[in-house]
Order: C-alpha cells, then sequence, then structure tokens
C-alpha cells in the first residue's frame, strides 16, 4: 500500500508549512506586539518559501508522495499526501496570507488594542497552519481537528475589532460556523460506521465495496448530503450566506481579506478532497448532491450579485461579490466533470488573489476619503490615492472577466467546461455567466468610475502614511493578477496533469 | 426639465434605479434602526411609600435601572413584533416542519448502519486489531488510549491541544480588559461588581476547601503521571487539577490566588507546555517519517518512566488544560487573570 521507501530530505517539508507556524503560535503569544508582528511575517515568508521550494522540487505534476506522520505507517497513524496540486494551493495560499498580513498590519494599530496585536498574529499563525495542514491532510479526522481551529481563529480574526457591530458579526458568524462543522462531523461519524476507517484512500475502498453491492446505500447518500451541506454553510455558498456581509464588511482589513480569500476556501479544498479521493465521483453523482450544488451555484451566482449592486457600503458590496464568486467555484463541483474541477481549483487561486487585494484597496479609498464607507464618499479617492485606486481597477476588473487578468481565465474556463455538456447545463451555465458578468459590471464599473470623478466639494485628506508594506503588497497582488491572467496556460495544465493523482485513492 | 424628470422616475428604468439606491440593510441595520428611535416612557416606578424612602441618588439609580431594562427589553422583543405576522407564524411552521423532517431522515439512515456491538462491524478491522493486539508492545503504553492519542495518531492530538490554545487566546481578545483603556475606578468597579453575589471569607467553605484543594489536585496529578498507566491522561488530570484550582480561587477569592497564579504564570506554562508538545513531535515526525532511529525508546510498559514521550506529552497536555481551564473561568468572571 504505501511504501516504506525511504524519503528524500525535501519531502519533509510539509512537516515545515504546518508545524513552523503551529509552533510559533504559542511563541508569539508572549511577544511585544512590534516582535509579534516582525515575527508572524518572518514565519510566513519562511513557509511561502517551504511551499516554492517544495513545488519546485516536485516537479512532475502526475506524482505524488504519502509522508506517514510519526513512525507507524497509514492506517495505524496520520498520514499526509503531496502531490502538485496540494503544493500549488498550499504555495498561493501562504503567499496570499503573507500579503494580507503584510497589506493590513500597518491598520492592526486602529483597530486593535495596543496589548491585543500579538494575540492576533497569533491568530493569524493558527489559520495559516491549519490552512495548510487542510491542504496537505489525508486523514477526515486530522481535517476535522484543523477545521476546528479555523472555526475559532477566524471568529477571533473578526472579533478582535471590538467594535459592537464585529462583535455580532463573530457571534453570527460563529453560529453558523458551529452547525455547519457539527454537519461535518456528523457525516464523518457515519462514514467512520460504514467504512471503519478515516483515511481518505481507505474510506474510498470500502466505500466502492459499499456501493458496487448496494448495501447501506441511504446511509452512503446521507453521509454525502450532510459533509457537502456542512462545508457548504462553512464557505457561504448562495443560500447559507446571510453571514458574509456583517463578517467580511466589518471586520479588519487584513482579516477580511484573509477570511474571504482563503478561509472559505480552505473549507472547499477539503469538499473537494473528500469528492475526488474519498467518496469517488461516481458516489457524488449518484447522491445527486452535484445537481443540488449546481442549481444553488447558479442561484448564487445571480443573487448574490443583486445583493451586491443593492449595497451603499462599499465592503459590504464586495463582501456579496465574494458570495457570487463562491458560487462559480461551486459551479465547477457541480458540473463534476474534470474540466469543471481544474476551472473549480483555478478559481480557488484566482479569486484569493483578487478578493484579498479587492479589501486590502477598499480599505486605503476608504482611508483616503476620510473614513466614510459609503459609495457616495469615496468620489474622487482614486485621485487622492493613486497606487491604491489602480489595485482596485485591477481588481475590479479582474472580477468582471477582463482579458489579461485572472478572473477571464477564469470565466473562460467555466464556459469550456460547460461546452463538455449535453444541452441543458451547457446554457443554464453560459446564461447564468452572462447575467454574472453583466452584474459585476454594473457595480464594480460604477465604483470605479465613482472613485475617478471629481467630488463636488473638496475633500480634506488626512494625511495617513500608508506606509511601504501597503504599497509592496498591494503591487505584488497587482503582478500576481497579471500573473494569473497571463502565464495561466503552464497552471492550467499543471492542474490538468495533476488531477487524475489527486482524486486516485492511493498514490503510484 | 422637471417633466423630463419625472417621466424618468416613473419608467422602468428609474424604479429600478431607485431600488438599487434604496439599499439593502442586513438584518442588525434594521434593529438598529428599529432601536435607535426614543423607547417608550419606562414603567411605571412602584410605590410611592418606597419612592419617598429613597433618597435622589437611589431614586436615580432605579431610574436607570427601568430604563436599560426597557431597553433589553425591547431588544428582546424585538425579533417577535416585526415584519408581517403571516410570516412569522410560516416561519415558524416551515422550521419545525423542516426539522423534523431531517430529524425524520436522519433516524432512518442511523437504523440503517451496522448494529452497534457486532464484531463483523467494518469499524472492528486491523487497524482496531493492531491498536489492541500490538500497542503495548509498540509505544510502551499500558492505557492502549494513550498511546492511541498521544503515539498512532499524536498528529491529531497536536492539533487538538492547539484549539484549547485558541479557544484560549479567542477569550482572551473578546473578554480580556486593557490596561490602557481602563483607568483604576473601573478596575475597582468590576472587582466590586466581581464580589456582588458571593459569601466573602465563608469559613465552612475555606475550611472544606482548605481539606479538598490539596487532595484534588493531588489526584489530578496522579492521573496525569499514570496516564499511559492506567485510565486518564493529560486531558482528564488537566480537568481535574483546573478545577481544583477554581474551586480555591471561589474560596479565598483573587487576591490570595494571584500570588501563585497570575497572567503571566499563565502564558509561562502555556507557551513552556506547547513547545515543548510541538518541538519533541516533530522531531519524532521527522525520524519516523525517514524511518531515522529515534533517541526515544518505549521502556518496559507498567513502569513510570516507560512508554517514549507518552508521559511528557501527557504533562504538556495536562499543564495546558489546567491552565486553560482556569483561564476561561478568570476571564468571563473578571476580565483578567
Amino acid at each position: 500500500m504505501t511504501d516504506a521507501s525511504s524519503l528524500a530530505l525535501w519531502q519533509s517539508l510539509p512537516l515545515v508549512c504546518i508545524l513552523l507556524p503551529l509552533g510559533s503560535a504559542a511563541v508569539t503569544s508572549v511577544l511585544p506586539k512590534r516582535t509579534a508582528r516582525c515575527w508572524t511575517a518572518i514565519v510566513l515568508s519562511l513557509q511561502f518559501l517551504a511551499s516554492i521550494l517544495l513545488t519546485l522540487f516536485l516537479r512532475d505534476p502526475s506524482r505524488s508522495y504519502t509522508f506517514p506522520m510519526g513512525h507507524f505507517p497509514a492506517p495505524w497513524g496520520n498520514e499526509l499526501r503531496i502531490g502538485m496540486v496540494e503544493c500549488l494551493i498550499c504555495l498561493f495560499f501562504s503567499l496570499v496570507m503573507l500579503l494580507s498580513f503584510l497589506g493590513g498590519m500597518r491598520r492592526l494599530d486602529q483597530d486593535i488594542v495596543e496589548d491585543k496585536q500579538s494575540l492576533y498574529c497569533v491568530m493569524i499563525l493558527l489559520m495559516s497552519a491549519a490552512l495548510s495542514a487542510q491542504v496537505f491532510t489525508n486523514d477526515l479526522f486530522t481535517s476535522y481537528v484543523f477545521v476546528e481551529i479555523m472555526t475559532l481563529s477566524s471568529s477571533a480574526l473578526i472579533a478582535s475589532r471590538a467594535r459592537g457591530r464585529t462583535v455580532l458579526a463573530s457571534a453570527r458568524y460563529m453560529i453558523m460556523n458551529m452547525l455547519g462543522s457539527s454537519l461535518f462531523l456528523l457525516g464523518l461519524v457515519f462514514l467512520y460506521d460504514l467504512t471503519g476507517h478515516l483515511l481518505m484512500g481507505h474510506i474510498r475502498e470500502a466505500v466502492d465495496v459499499l456501493v458496487s453491492s448496494g448495501e447501506n446505500h441511504l446511509a452512503l447518500i446521507v453521509t454525502v448530503a450532510l459533509m457537502t451541506v456542512g462545508l457548504s454553510i462553512k464557505s457561504a455558498l448562495f443560500p447559507f450566506h446571510t453571514w458574509v456581509p456583517d463578517a467580511y464588511g466589518s471586520s479588519t482589513p487584513a482579516s477580511s481579506a484573509i477570511l474571504s480569500s482563503l478561509v472559505s476556501k480552505g473549507y472547499i479544498f477539503v469538499l473537494l478532497k473528500i469528492i475526488c479521493r474519498c467518496m469517488g465521483p461516481s458516489l457524488f453523482r449518484l447522491s445527486g448532491m452535484d445537481d443540488i450544488l449546481f442549481v444553488f451555484a447558479l442561484l448564487g451566482m445571480i443573487l448574490g450579485s443583486v445583493s451586491a449592486v443593492r449595497q451603499r457600503d462599499v465592503r459590504r458590496m464586495i463582501a456579496y461579490s465574494s458570495v457570487a464568486q463562491i458560487g462559480y467555484v461551486y459551479l465547477g463541483i457541480g458540473l463534476g466533470s474534470e474540466y469543471g474541477l481544474m476551472a473549480a481549483l483555478f478559481h480557488i487561486i484566482c479569486h484569493a488573489a483578487c478578493k484579498s487585494m479587492l479589501f486590502l484597496s477598499a480599505s486605503g479609498l476608504i482611508e483616503a476619503s476620510g473614513g466614510k464607507t459609503s459609495l457616495h464618499a469615496l468620489r474622487g479617492s482614486g485621485h487622492r490615492a493613486p497606487l491604491t485606486g489602480i489595485a482596485f481597477v485591477v481588481g475590479a476588473l479582474s472580477m468582471i472577466g477582463f482579458p489579461f487578468l485572472g478572473g477571464f481565465v477564469s470565466k473562460v474556463n467555466f464556459a469550456l467546461a460547460a461546452m463538455d455538456f449535453h444541452r441543458f447545463h451547457r446554457y443554464l451555465v453560459l446564461l447564468g455567466l452572462v447575467i454574472s458578468t453583466w452584474l459585476n459590471t454594473w457595480y464594480f464599473l460604477r465604483v470605479v468610475i465613482l472613485i475617478y470623478t471629481k467630488p463636488e466639494e473638496e475633500v480634506q485628506e488626512k494625511s495617513i502614511h500608508r506606509g511601504v508594506l501597503y504599497t509592496f503588497a498591494l503591487v505584488a497582488l497587482i503582478a500576481l493578477n497579471f500573473y494569473l491572467g497571463i502565464g495561466a496556460q503552464r497552471l492550467i495544465t499543471a492542474f490538468f496533469d495533476a488531477l487524475p493523482a489527486f482524486s486516485a485513492a492511493f498514490p503510484g | 426639465m422637471a417633466r423630463k424628470n419625472e417621466h424618468y422616475e416613473e419608467s422602468l428604468l428609474g424604479r429600478l434605479d431607485r431600488w438599487t439606491q434604496s439599499g439593502e440593510s442586513g438584518l442588525d441595520q434594521r434593529m438598529m434602526d428599529d432601536l435607535a428611535s426614543p423607547p417608550p416612557p419606562a414603567a411605571s416606578l412602584p410605590q410611592k411609600e418606597l419612592e419617598r424612602r429613597m433618597d435622589r441618588d437611589d431614586r436615580m439609580k432605579h431610574h436607570m435601572l427601568l430604563q436599560e431594562q426597557a431597553t433589553y427589553d425591547r431588544i428582546r422583543t424585538w425579533g417577535s413584533v416585526r415584519g408581517s405576522r403571516f410570516f412569522r407564524r410560516a416561519y415558524i411552521v416551515l422550521a419545525v416542519l423542516f426539522c423534523l423532517a431531517l430529524i425524520a431522515v436522519l433516524l432512518r439512515a442511523t437504523a440503517t448502519l451496522p448494529p452497534f456491538g457486532n464484531p463483523d462491524n467494518p469499524m472492528h478491522n486491523d487497524v482496531a486489531r493492531r491498536y489492541i493486539e500490538d500497542g503495548m508492545e509498540e509505544t510502551g503504553a499500558v492505557n492502549l488510549v494513550a498511546g492511541m492519542i498521544l503515539d498512532y495518531r499524536a498528529f491529531d492530538t497536536l492539533g487538538e491541544s492547539n484549539v484549547l490554545f485558541t479557544a484560549v487566546c479567542a477569550v482572551l481578545i473578546l473578554l480580556r480588559i486593557s490596561k490602557e483603556h481602563s483607568d483604576a475606578t473601573a478596575m475597582l468597579e468590576l472587582e466590586a461588581d466581581d464580589r456582588m453575589y458571593e459569601p466573602q471569607d465563608d469559613l465552612i467553605l475555606q475550611t472544606m476547601v482548605r481539606l479538598l484543594v490539596p487532595l484534588i489536585l493531588l489526584f489530578g496529578i496522579y492521573v496525569i503521571l499514570n496516564g499511559h498507566i492506567s485510565p486518564g491522561g493529560g486531558f482528564s488530570g488537566g480537568a481535574v487539577m483546573g478545577a481544583g484550582l477554581i474551586l480555591y480561587l471561589n474560596a479565598f477569592g483573587f487576591e490570595k490566588a494571584e500570588r501563585f497564579f497570575t497572567f503571566r504564570t499563565f502564558q509561562t506554562v502555556s507557551v513552556i507546555s506547547l513547545s515543548f508538545y510541538a518541538l519533541s513531535k516533530s522531531y519524532s515526525f521527522f525520524t519516523g517519517a525517514n524511518h531515522l532511529p529515534s533517541i526515544i525508546q518505549t521502556g518496559i510498559p507498567g513502569k513510570i518512566f516507560s512508554a517514549g514521550l507518552i508521559p511528557y506529552l501527557n504533562i504538556a497536555v495536562g499543564l495546558v488544560v489546567c491552565c486553560t481551564m482556569y483561564a476561561l473561568y478568570t476571564l468571563f468572571r473578571k476580565g483578567d487573570l
């Protein structure tokens, strides 16, 4: 089953990605504010570096290997599984995490009480450790443990800006997420009872036997439904999105960027693993969950954008746009084809790069308009903060799907994925894409035009030094978005080549 | 011009424009708006008799209390007075029906699961068999549960102890009163609030606690140290010790408890234990995965110094759990350690 052959030294790099932030989190809690921030930035950069090295060493997309956590091999001990898909996702997650933290760092002084800032850094580190553990683990229970860490630390990230509204938002976030976690756990219990395993590959074997013999059919379908619904509540799929606007719209910019671009994607990645590796696409199709996800994804794409159009607060507008974008990802999963999954994976990365930039730049524009968040107050802020304005425009264009930017490639991917299907699916997807793009254009271009219109009365710009790190983060994110638009082909082929290894029950 | 404008306002486009301009306010925004309107006059004050006896300050306080009560009442009943009655009813009926349907489906699915305790169940496979048959030999722990959670599946437990740490940090962020924003009087007020309902220096309680707390702590330590030999371990022993500390705090108050347990103690203990856990387990993950010889030996099962890292990990987990329990209690009570 698992090869006991010795591993090369670079193959231990996932250990660095997970244990370095996890281990340094405890130490960070006693450091003073400034040191804690530097330390967190260093640890996040090291994590990013480790994931780059891992990707470079792995090289071959069709290759994947397992890494036992401890002296005992797979079904007895815990295990990591590393392939190209995991490496790339971890690479982009850690990059976006680092940039969001750097970009939002200066705002922390304003939003968070002095002596709680090191605790905020602890939460960032725990979150990033949990995300990479989530990406690499091959064990469903480990996945659940890190889901818990993600839930708790993300509520703390929201609540850390102690205003009445954020506390309310965080409480609501917590309740919805606990519901999602408990459904996921319930599904996990069902699955363990049916298969006797927690390891994804072994579950797949047992499930395949059950499916072909037709035993426990109802229980299997209920399991699939519980896990899918639980994780889609946590990642804010359309009917479960009510907590989104408050949670993303009122917390500190770094938190909004991280939550919208990474945390929800972490849950989606777990779901992808469960569908591809644990249950197998055939059981997923048998349960009918793919059609349900497809319908709600389409509804989310359109109704999320409709809600965004109606917002008067720019950050709430971006938050609602996230609901629509999550709909895109689920559309790819709902299509269920290999091309659909690839499009979903690419959109996870693309949306992470874009949404974090939008949240960061929106906070810059708001600061340049004297702290007012309404759309009307932003008038002319693009002139007052040039680079921030450019970043917002790039983000908005990418969301709309302008060529040379990531969003365009993503939308083309979804359209191409729909072409593999019969009439019904195909036209629904194309129609959804058209309506959603039109709505995206409506609300994003409105803001873009607004921030470059001359204000009616001269707004006194508060002289806020936005800092080198903020500028650096924005420039890097702009570059990342252009890279995703222009150099996407390599990424897409890598995902294509890596998908069979990703969804195989065992490597090799 | 005015006519043109009117024409536009009545057209479809105009109405669409107004609809988007109207904005969508979230539920809590509506709640805030509703509650921002002036409250109805506070409930009538109690009997004149009582009122005459109160001096002015008391009356002021009483009045403020009533107003506060009225505000809370409005918040509490807000959900049930706004919106149309039909939708409220329909919502409740649909929610109940949905829950009933969910319960029915889950019960039906549970009924088809393999029967409990059947030896042929899929979960009684070679994984469980190896844990039971070879567990003692491979991990050196007589208590198989300890061997399972701290050696076979140590990565999960590392995550689990960090869940506790995450929880306590989240509570610290929410509840800890930051020194820079509170003056001395506010702290004193909090202290007074805290002791309002508590008997101070209760002789019976203190005498019993003097007898009980050493025993409880000793038992907690025993459960932790014997975690690899007998039932117990870090999580249960730590909970026992934490309960002992909380009992002591309740009997003797913060002043005495702070002589040996302050925020600094909490930080030091949890940082050292968590770092030890992470470092030692990193070493053992690394050597295990690369099949390197490890300096950790399993020893003779049943001896106190055996089972490799397990007793030390139990101590670390126990300390974290104990500190977390105590910290959560004091944070919810006073907002500081």
